[in-house]
């Protein structure tokens, strides 16, 4: 039998959805050798998330009642106990930006091997087989790991379980070691605000790493002009200075869902996609035909952005 | 204070490629300096300018092939490079977070820094891992995912982690600490002419495994790559075909559809 710890994650008083997706993983994956879902709660108001948690599949929900908001060394600690107690095949967390602050120390701490960034995940009870990507979604692999392991989970890969669960909800009594602790958390800060806001933009022009340079930026803004959109972009173009925080689309910027998102010169890395997905007409303009984002995309033109932007743009003009 | 910067030769894929077996055929791969690593050099370099670090050092585990990639750091302002390359290494397809981390620390621990950083993740295998699994092996405190370092420390670095969403936490580690560092915290330099003929001078010294007292069996890999495809594609996009003035036009058409400027 293949038990299964799965860590839930939450911030600032809600839980985030990965933790109903982390459900669903770990219930397919304790299914294929008939193993119990153990749910991991910790911090936090963790009997009102406990309750929220307690949907189909899962059997038993562990809380450790300490602190408020996510620490690392807390997390570390609470799991790397919870599995000593509980003996669990695989550890699963979500491969968000916390679940990658503490994944890899719990897999030290256990001694155990960690594959992150999950995609799916299949055992016979001995071999986990992993698969996720490698050259920024170019490819896929799948890798084997024998016995124990810790595996990390990208979101929006497993639905959200749903249903009410039966499951035995336990407070768990974690030795937290006070000393151990070496990082403190002091707030939380919204960043990206500013005069545009490009989640109420119907329309929305967007630029991401094919513009080449901050020099050409006039083009997109041009044809931003010509159509009555607004201008929005990926990461690369806000890491570079070129345009606002307030600009940037996907996981750690916006989720926006436009009437019509226009991506310009966007390869549509998995992060990108995560926040313009919900856009109800996509158009990509790429000259790369097997770009991540011809994927979702509607609409596609291959061809160089410097040919069809300054022709679009005469098209409103 | 003394900072390590892990440094990463990246393997990168032309956009037309073609799989041998479990990776991609030789002709179709290129290498890059990884970007993640150019920012946590960057970060470096600004805090031996501010006077905070005396030294910064990167380590690297790559053959020879890759020392051009390793002076790029150098000329852009470290003192000096470790490379790790062993015979053992040779034949290993892939390295997982727990190789890297039993070389790395090892290296960690003859320098002894106070500071560690490394870029959030590798672009190629993008594990994400190994900062946070250094940290933990050694003892050391951690922050994964900084996106702002400040310039002036105690005993603690006061950093901001980028988490999702337009959010970002406030935290204060205490030293000595690995952080992973992600991209747009800085602006990274280009080398100048002067820092690229200096670096040619600066000491890149190469270790194998036995002189760091790592066993051979430390690069087996327990993660086991299998397969690796190209994805199947779930699109059902509608491709214009045609010159630009063609395509244009059949988008505009479109956006004039669904009542765009007008």
């Amino acid at each position: 039998m293949t038990d299964i710890l799965a860590v839930t994650d939450h911030r600032r008083g809600e839980l985030r959805d990965v933790s109903y997706e982390i459900i669903t993983a770990g219930r397919q994956l304790a299914n294929e050798t008939g193993g119990d879902l153990h749910l991991a709660v910790i911090s936090g108001t963790v009997d009102e998330f406990a309750e929220k948690l307690n949907r189909e599949g899962v059997d038993a929900i562990h809380t450790v009642d300490y602190g408020e908001e996510f620490n690392h060394d807390v997390y570390t600690q609470a799991i790397s106990q919870l599995y000593d107690e509980l003996a669990p095949q695989y550890v699963l967390a979500p491969n968000s930006v916390n679940g990658l602050d503490y994944a890899p120390a719990v897999a030290t701490q256990l001694d155990l091997p960690i594959v992150t960034d999950t995609i799916d995940l299949e055992t016979d009870g001995e071999t986990l087989i992993a698969t996720r990507e490698m050259y920024g979604g170019k490819v896929e692999t799948t890798n084997e790991l024998e016995g124990s392991a810790v595996a990390t989970i990208r979101s929006a890969e497993w639905p959200q379980a749903e249903g009410t669960g039966d499951a035995a909800i336990e407070a768990f009594d974690a030795d937290i070691d006070e000393d151990a602790i070496g990082s403190t958390v002091n707030g939380f800060e919204e960043v990206g605000g500013g005069d545009v806001d490009i989640t109420e933009a119907d329309v929305l022009v967007s630029v991401g790493r094919g513009i080449e340079e901050e020099d050409n930026l006039p083009l997109i803004e041009e044809l931003a002009d010509a159509l009555s959109a607004t201008v929005s972009s990926s990461r690369p173009i806000v890491d570079n200075g070129w345009l606002p925080k307030n600009r940037q689309v996907g996981q750690s910027g916006k989720v926006v869902t436009p009437d019509v998102y226009i991506a310009i010169g966007i390869s549509g890395a998995v992060q990108h996609v995560a926040g313009m997905k919900g856009s109800d007409t996509i158009v990509a303009i790429n000259t790369d035909p097997n770009a991540p984002i011809m994927d979702i995309a509607d609409y596609a033109i291959v061809d160089d952005l410097f040919d069809v932007v300054p022709a679009l743009t005469e098209e409103f003009q | 204070m003394k900072i390590l910067v892990t440094v990463k030769e990246v393997a990168t894929v032309e956009d037309e490629f073609e799989i041998e077996g479990t990776g991609i055929a030789d002709q179709y791969l290129g290498a890059d300096l990884n970007e993640w690593d150019d920012y946590a050099i960057e970060e470096a370099v600004q805090l031996q300018e501010a006077g905070v670090a005396d030294e910064v050092v990167t380590v690297t585990i790559g053959p020879e092939e890759c020392e051009q990639t390793i002076r790029q750091a150098l000329a852009k302002g470290a003192d000096r490079a470790v490379r790790i390359w062993d015979d053992s290494l040779e034949d290993v397809d892939l390295l997982d977070v727990g190789a890297k981390t039993e070389i790395l620390s090892a290296v960690v621990e003859e320098e002894d820094p106070d500071l560690v950083l490394t870029g959030v993740q590798a672009g190629d295998d993008s594990f994400g891992a190994t900062g946070v699994s250094v940290a933990e092996h050694l003892g050391y405190q951690w922050g994964a995912v900084v996106n702002h370092l400040e310039h002036d420390f105690d005993d603690a670095a006061s950093v901001r982690r980028e988490l999702e969403g337009g959010v970002e936490e406030l935290t204060e580690i205490e030293l000595p600490a690995v952080l992973t560092i992600q991209t747009g915290i800085n602006e990274p330099r280009y080398a100048s002419l002067r820092g690229i003929r200096q670096a040619q001078r600066k000491e890149l010294d190469v270790k194998a495994l036995a002189d760091l007292g790592v066993d051979e069996s430390a690069v087996d890999a327990e993660l086991e790559l299998t397969d690796m495809y190209e994805p199947e594609s779930e699109s059902d996009v509608t491709t214009w075909e045609g010159s630009a003035e063609e395509t244009a036009g059949e988008l505009a058409e479109l956006l004039r559809d669904k009542g765009v400027a007008q």
